[in-house]
């Protein structure tokens, strides 16, 4: 009786103590939940805060008169080499009389973009009727110009200390009060390759070569992986070799991406003589790099096709063959491919590897082939983001955006996949 | 011909041998009607003629190409006066890259000459020599091949089976292409390595304490030899990955313990799902974050806290992979903590425990393997771990404990070494290779362990 009383009073006496580590504990668990969420969080806000202005751009509009005394007479127009930035130099100068002296015009001409040049020269060759006539264009703005309309260069700050002079600041006032100067949708975020100049510079290049690069990734791994997957799990006899295949597919998963990227370097550019830079063996590194994560998808999907299926095809005299491809396989295809779209996905994201290979070249030209030199949306990222200008920021963060976005859409689909054909037994 | 239209016309022969192949089978038992009367459903004999047909000429054409350069090479070479061939390998690699260039219509370096033309068009002849006799040996290895397994249709050929065989062993390829990549990686590195070694003795470079792989490209340059003792390397990647595991494992295990023991299934559902998106984000972006927003952030805090921070700080990097790996070790340990057999928790809870008793002493020790292998493997993810380093730590090897300096780890080198043209068998990107071998075992082992404790351990509760 005696005893029963004390070790009530003994858990009574700790029971005080016992429910603030229970709080405390459960508290902890709490906060690193949060930490995670949190990050998420701020990343996001961050990443959409430094890169959704890059997707607007800033435009000047110039009433350009296609000269013919700055491009050349009529039929001699020399598309290489006539001066079109000329044809966009006299025309700031037309909407600025007032600015004379050589110093200031050629701050004046820092306005717009050495792209302008390209783009009326595109015009004319679109329509050479424009000789001799006279076009309001909008033309891009130079990156600091844009930087300036962003509000990222603070023009209360000494002039020596921001890229933009004071007349500078003038003039793109003197062009907001005419109107000539707005932002738009940045087209040529999406259409032009890699630049040196961050409001020429576009992720197209980098998007065709993680394109060209996935095709060929998909292309053997999806079909090897399958294969490696059903021999596992529906022929391999259990020995040595198996185990130690299976070993093998589990460590591949976890070697760092570096490492293929070394196999990709001595094999396929210094052994193979495959072109460096080339999506092809981008592809090809990527590919053994997804391998595993295909097989082991694959493998989970083919082991949860019920026994029953096989043992009743096998029964109406199905040779183990025909089981394998008539009825396992469809049924394990949902799994299959969700696994696919995973390791594409991861594929897409990796950037480690390409970097041995050569594919951080700095690449304007899109890519139009397996061989041509590309580079990959992560290793444009990874580019921009050493770059020093406060607009190649910008753009990369861009950039983030439509690779995740990309990724968004990858993962959403393998769990569309996953739910719309999976079955349950 | 282009190889791609080769592809095409060979997957047309392909297709029409398969046609053939079936409606012989059919026709020798005197119609569809009879089929039964063959040993094998007659598609089996398309595929068999088929394959007969894409084999014999596919292997021919793969070995054609990976020889045909070397070969034409070697022709033209031989071709070249004697003063040429008398050359030294690289000055002969340089005018056989020339003729090349040449060939191709490209800017060459250097005086064009006679000699180096005539080679070119050499080059070009042999090359388109090549090409056609490459489709007609294709082609023609297509035709027999196809004809000859028509030939061998009879009704009682056992189709079925030899097209099954052939499966079996493409199946059996595809499995050991694993084997043959662990293969690669090893051959590749190893070699590299050995040459490395070969240059600079293992001792020092495991144990030497100062890097600075800059080797001259003159030998009576300033400082040309180069000293590659990797001790800061591994130094550096082991404070980056200390510092991130001081981040994951903690907050890593209490996610996993709370969505495990004490959430609702509404913010399981909620949590679970935007813990995967963190897994799946790519690492060059945790690297622009790391370097862009955290380091900045880092060295702000430290600053007004009175430490002189680093703008590349060892700190800055560890905290960013640290985030990036909660992923898989909460993953890693649910899994653990879910397999822990439930009559263990209700036991403990039905005796008194509180749920924290619960876990700490009773779950937890018992999961503990689980867990314990999980952090190895997230070790070896984060040893291994590139584009945040490459992009947020620095490229100095210092040799520091001090998480507000730059350190930098030995993925980070293997890049600096090996991003840009450089000869190949300088010591400089040799040593990549030989820290590449050291990344691979180390990692290797790290992961071999891991494996086998999560198995071993998931096997003893099932």
């Amino acid at each position: 009786m005696n005893g029963l009383a004390t070790t009530r009073e003994k858990v009574e006496a700790g029971l005080r103590r016992r429910r603030r580590t229970e709080r405390v504990f459960r508290l902890t668990g709490i906060l690193a939940t949060t930490v995670g969420v949190l990050f998420l969080g701020v990343f996001f806000a961050d990443l959409i805060g430094k890169g959704s202005s890059a997707f607007f751009q800033t435009f000047i509009q110039l009433d350009v008169e296609f000269s013919e005394d700055i491009l050349g007479p009529g039929s001699t127009v020399d598309l290489e080499y006539a001066d079109f930035d000329g044809l966009a130099r006299s025309a700031l100068r037309r909407a600025f009389p007032e600015v004379t002296s050589r110093g200031e015009r050629r701050e004046l001409n820092r306005l717009v973009s050495v792209g302008a040049g390209y783009q009326l020269r595109d015009m004319l060759v679109a329509d050479p009727a424009l000789l001799g006539a006279r076009r309001s264009v909008w033309v891009p703005a130079s990156s600091t110009v844009d930087m300036f309309m962003k509000g990222n260069i603070d023009p209360a700050l000494d002039e020596a200390l921001r890229p933009l002079s004071d007349p500078q600041i003038g003039w793109i006032k003197g062009l907001q009060d005419r109107g000539r100067i707005a932002k738009h949708f940045n087209r040529a975020l999406f259409t032009n390759g890699d630049s040196r100049e961050p409001e020429l510079a576009g992720i197209r290049g980098a998007l065709m070569g993680s394109f060209y690069m996935l095709v060929v990734t998909v292309l053997l791994a999806f079909p090897i992986g399958v294969a490696a997957a059903i021999y596992l799990e529906e022929f391999a006899p259990r020995s040595r070799w198996s185990d130690l295949i299976e070993v093998n597919i589990n460590n591949l998963a976890a070697v760092p991406s570096i490492v293929f990227g070394l196999l990709g370097l001595a094999v396929f550019i210094n052994w193979a003589a495959l072109p460096r830079s080339a999506p092809l063996v981008g592809g090809l590194v990527l590919s053994l790099l997804t391998l595993p994560v295909i097989i082991i998808a694959s493998r989970a999907a083919i082991k949860a096709v019920p026994p029953s299926i096989r043992e009743a095809a096998l029964g109406i005299g199905a040779s183990q063959m025909q089981v394998v491809f008539h009825h396992v396989m469809p049924l394990a295809m949902p799994g299959m491919l969700t696994g696919t779209i995973i390791g594409m996905s991861r594929a897409l994201g990796e950037s480690a590897p390409l970097l041995m290979i050569g594919m951080v070249a700095f690449i304007v030209d899109v890519p139009g082939g397996f061989s041509d030199p590309a580079t990959a949306l992560p290793v444009q990222i990874y580019l921009w983001a050493d770059s020093p200008e406060r607009a190649f920021a910008e753009r990369t963060s861009a950039a983030i955006m439509v690779l995740l976005g990309f990724l968004l859409l990858m993962n959403l689909t393998a769990v569309i996949v996953r739910k719309r054909m999976e079955r349950k037994w | 011909m282009q190889s791609t239209t080769l592809i095409l016309l060979l997957a047309a022969i392909a297709v029409s041998a398969f046609y053939l192949g079936r409606s012989r089978s059919l026709a020798l038992v005197g119609g569809p009607r009879k089929g039964s009367a063959l040993h094998s459903l007659p598609g089996y004999y398309g595929y068999f003629t088929a394959i007969w047909c894409l084999l014999p000429a596919l292997a021919a054409m793969l070995i054609w190409i990976s020889l045909e350069a070397r070969i034409i090479v070697a022709i033209v070479i031989s071709g070249l006066p004697d003063a040429q061939q008398a050359l030294s390998a690289g000055e002969l690699d340089l005018l056989v890259n020339n003729i090349r260039n040449l060939a191709a219509g490209d800017v060459v370096s250097g005086a064009l000459d006679s000699v180096l033309s005539d080679a070119a068009i050499r080059l070009q002849e042999l090359t388109s020599i090549s090409r056609n006799m490459l489709t007609v040996l294709t082609l023609g290895l297509a035709v027999v091949g196809g004809v000859v397994a028509w030939l061998r249709i009879k009704p009682d050929f056992r189709a079925r089976n030899r097209v099954e065989h052939i499966v079996l062993i493409a199946l059996i390829v595809a499995s050991s292409i694993a084997i043959f990549t662990t293969i690669g990686i090893v051959l590749s590195v190893l070699f590299e390595a050995i040459r490395f070694f070969r240059e600079v003795p293992v001792a020092e470079f495991l144990f030497g304490l100062n890097w600075s792989p800059q080797t001259a490209i003159r030998s009576d340059q300033v400082g040309s030899s180069g000293s590659f003792g990797a001790v800061p390397l591994f130094t550096g990647t082991l404070l980056i990955t200390g510092i991130a595991m001081a981040v994951a494992v903690p907050v890593g295990l209490m996610t996993a313990i709370y969505l495990a023991e004490y959430s609702t299934s509404r913010v399981r559902g909620l949590a679970k799902p935007l813990l995967e998106v963190l897994a799946g984000i790519p690492t060059v972006v945790y690297g622009f974050f790391a370097a862009l927003t955290v380091a900045p952030w880092v060295r702000r805090a430290g600053e007004t806290m009175g430490f002189e921070v680093a703008s590349e700080s060892a700190l800055a990097a560890g905290l960013v992979m640290g985030i990036m790996i909660i992923p898989l070790v909460s993953s890693l340990a649910d899994d653990a903590i879910n397999a822990v057999p439930a009559a263990m928790r209700d036991g403990a809870l039905g005796l008194g425990s509180t749920r924290s008793e619960t876990m700490i002493r009773v779950i937890l020790p018992a999961a503990l393997p689980g867990i314990v292998g999980g952090i190895l493997l997230a070790v070896s993810r984060a040893i291994g771990e590139t584009m945040i380093v490459v992009m947020a730590a620095g490229l100095a090897a210092n040799l520091t404990a001090n998480p507000f300096e730059a350190v930098t780890t030995v993925t980070v080198q293997i890049v600096t070494l090996l991003v840009g043209d450089q000869e190949f068998d300088s010591a400089k990107t040799l040593a990549a290779f030989a820290l590449g071998l050291m990344l691979f075992v180390v990692t290797l082992l790290l992961n071999v362990v891991g494996l086998n404790v999560v198995r071993k351990y998931r096997e003893q509760y099932e």
